[in-house]
């Protein structure tokens, strides 16, 4: 039952008594214990650590090297640090760098034709996986709810087998006796079999096929957070279905198209195998030429100089994005 | 500031005229999903200029008639017309008509100009009456001040009012309200119930509003259809459908009701006599029923239209009966009066607290008598 005698609902009220306040506890691991800050200090240090031992102190040596001079010796480059001499040991070495690696960069056509290509294949297989993949993804991210783990799922599936064995396997597809030829020839489309193994083609497919599932996971992952009512309103506001996509899926997917993009580009720039297996001698990608200077040639000075100009060909790009980044979250605070 | 719109829109009943042409009409509109009928076999008619409010329940298919009209579903069955003019085939960026969403759907990545801009521009408008219009409805909503921000940087009630504004620009012949005020907290709620109703008179838009909530429907509407299961159970204005609803479920869905079986032992015009088997009693009703003697029927009282008093009433022409107050709520402004007045059946009165309550005449367990006029309660078939 409820009290309905106003005595005891308003009139006998008392305000309770303010609550006495806490004194702040002291929290361990504060600045001020000695303990706590080393704690602190040694936790952040690890992934410095890791950064400086894995990535910084061999980037100086690839550095180092890219300045030296081949000779057939071991190792294959000179002058050698003779770090027992100490500064002075450092300053002869020093003394005898030169840039002639990075000359020789720009002067030979070989090793600039090798940028351009690998630069032209990057971005003509990123432009193609955005096409091939943005539909699929959309796709995945607009069928029903229950569908959707099998549908990322099957995309991530190739992952299991060996990325070698499936680039293999597009020989087989596309070697002239290939199953391609052989189910085109049966059906009488064509009366020879089509060239298509070692041509450029060869390697947009296989480029295509192996970094599909990095164009599509980043995307399918903006789109399946877009707001169906979004789309809905910009059509009840008059805007057909292909400007909407344009006006509000292409944008909002943007954060997962920008991720896709750097996901494919950077790696596909610095290909190897696959141009390798599938190009035959019809593409050179600067990562071929990495390869044979390094291991054939064992020119380690220039295969560094090759190193150090890919890393500030990939370092732009990404530098972009991360100029969009925190542009966008300078906006949205 | 404001003229009260009560005499404007107590003139308004374009629905008594059988000659006026109504605006929208919804023909025998069925629609299903798989097995599930969300719309069954509907047919209404909402005229230019007014306020027409769904009200029902989830699931009740309201939300499913609103978005056949705004294009994004297709009638299995039936016709949808607008002016006339049969909308089926008519893609939603086609229909003159805009919606305002419950999640408001402002595009996160468009400040307010741009949202409010959005289907001015997809129109092809000249910029600069682009820049005129987005700047009449920012006064419009009075949000002049936050034409720069993103949605994510305003308040719930800002970006209510953002979607209002973009809903307008257009200048749409019909306006749809989905929910709109349901994500804003009460106190704001029945503010901007005041702002819709001002806004209607003042652009002359014909609204169709869908709401669970009857005091909002109540309080916007000019008319209300109740929906229960695709269908509409009454179609009314709000004084009609709560003081004369048409079935036991438009009564029960609407406010509290008291409802009394019985049968009808006489009948005389509209002077109706029921009797209560519960009560061993017989009821004295005034009002319009079909019913003839001996039709099971019930009575249905509101609880504020209910008398209680510790003496019997003297008048002779009343409904009066016995029993035992078991339980009061006060609410502060009412307080209910749960009365026993058979071992089965407990009946309810609202009292106004008219006074400060310094002392309270009725309580607990004491013996009082409810009364009623007899012109008090409706008789419900169904």
């Amino acid at each position: 039952m409820i009290d309905h005698n106003l005595s005891s609902v308003g009139l006998t009220r008392t305000e309770p008594a303010p609550a006495p306040r806490h004194e702040p506890e002291a929290p361990e691991n504060t600045p001020t214990n000695p303990t706590g800050t080393w704690g602190r200090f040694a936790l952040i240090c690890v992934p410095y650590v890791w950064l400086l031992l894995f990535f910084l102190i061999p980037f100086v040596i690839v550095a180092m090297v890219s300045l030296d001079e081949v000779t057939v010796a071991v190792p294959p480059y000179l002058p050698v640090i003779e770090w027992g001499r100490g500064v002075a040991g450092l300053w002869e070495a020093v003394q005898h760098w030169s840039l002639s690696n990075y000359v020789r960069l720009v002067e030979e056509a070989l090793y600039w034709q090798a940028y351009l290509s690998s630069l032209r294949i990057a971005f003509l297989s990123t432009l193609l996986t955005v096409l091939v993949g943005f539909p699929i993804a959309y796709g995945m991210a607009r069928a029903p709810r229950s569908w959707q783990p099998i549908l990322v799922m099957m995309v991530i599936l190739p992952f299991w087998t060996s990325f070698l064995i499936r680039a293999y396997a597009w020989i087989g597809i596309l070697r002239t006796d290939g199953l391609l030829n052989q189910a085109l020839l049966s059906v009488g489309l064509i009366n020879e079999p089509l060239f298509l193994l070692n041509t450029s083609g060869a390697v947009y497919v296989g480029i295509i096929y192996t970094y599909l599932p990095f164009m599509v996971l980043p995307l399918y992952s903006a789109l399946e957070r877009l707001d169906t009512t979004l789309t809905e309103a910009a059509e009840d506001l008059g805007c057909p279905p292909w400007k909407t996509f344009w006006y509000v899926t292409v944008p909002l997917a943007k954060p997962g198209l920008i991720a896709g993009c750097l996901l494919v580009f950077i790696p596909v720039m610095g290909e190897f195998i696959i141009p390798d297996l599938l190009g035959g001698s019809s593409t050179q990608m600067i990562g071929q030429t990495l390869w044979v200077e390094f291991f054939s040639h064992r020119d380690w000075p220039i295969a560094s100089a090759i190193t150090i100009v890919l890393l500030a060909v990939l370092i732009i790009p990404i530098l972009l994005f991360q100029r969009h980044e925190t542009r966008r979250s300078e906006e949205e605070t | 500031m404001k003229k009260p719109l009560g005499p404007v829109r107590r003139a308004f009943s374009p629905w008594d005229n059988p000659s006026e042409q109504p605006f929208i009409e919804f023909c025998n509109v069925t629609k299903r999903f798989g097995r599930v009928v969300a719309v069954d076999d509907l047919s209404l008619k909402i005229y230019e200029r007014e306020f027409h409010a769904l009200l029902g329940g989830s699931g009740c298919g309201k939300t499913t008639l609103i978005r056949m009209l705004a294009g994004f579903e297709v009638p299995s069955e039936g016709q949808i017309y607008l002016q006339g003019q049969d909308l089926s085939g008519v893609p939603p960026y086609k229909r003159p008509m805009n919606m305002m969403f419950q999640s408001y759907a402002l595009f996160p990545h468009m400040s307010v100009t741009k949202n409010i801009a959005f289907g001015l521009e997809m129109d092809g408008l000249p910029s600069r009456e682009i820049k005129d219009r987005v700047y009449d409805m920012l006064a419009l909503v009075r949000l002049e001040g936050f034409a720069k921000r993103r949605p994510h940087q305003l308040t719930d009630g800002q970006r209510q009012r953002v979607a209002l504004a973009r809903s307008l620009a257009k200048r749409p012949k019909v306006l749809l309200l989905d929910e709109p005020l349901a994500a804003l907290e009460k106190k704001l709620r029945e503010e901007t119930q005041l702002e819709l109703i001002n806004l209607q008179e003042q652009l002359k838009i014909t609204f169709l509003i869908v709401t669970h909530d009857q005091e909002e429907a109540m309080t916007v509407a000019d008319r209300i259809s109740l929906m229960h299961m695709g269908k509409i159970m009454q179609n009314a204005t709000p004084g009609e459908i709560y003081e004369q609803p048409n079935s036991r479920f438009v009564a029960e869905f609407l406010g509290d009701i008291n409802v009394l079986d019985g049968q009808i032992s006489k009948k005389q015009d509209d002077e109706v006599q029921l009797y209560s088997s519960v009560l061993g009693d017989h009821l004295d009703v005034h009002y319009p029923t079909p019913a003839e003697v001996g039709d099971h029927a019930a009575l249905a009282i509101r609880p504020e239209k209910m008398r209680i008093s510790l003496d019997k009433p003297e008048q002779t022409d009343i409904n009066a009966i016995r029993g035992e107050v078991w339980d009061i709520a006060y609410m502060g402004d009412v307080s209910i009066y749960h009365v026993k007045v058979a071992e089965t059946e407990t009946l309810r009165a609202i009292v106004a607290n008219t006074t400060r309550l310094v002392q309270r005449p009725i309580t607990w367990e004491d013996q009082v008598w409810l009364s009623w006029d007899s012109d008090a309660g409706v008789i419900l078939l169904a």
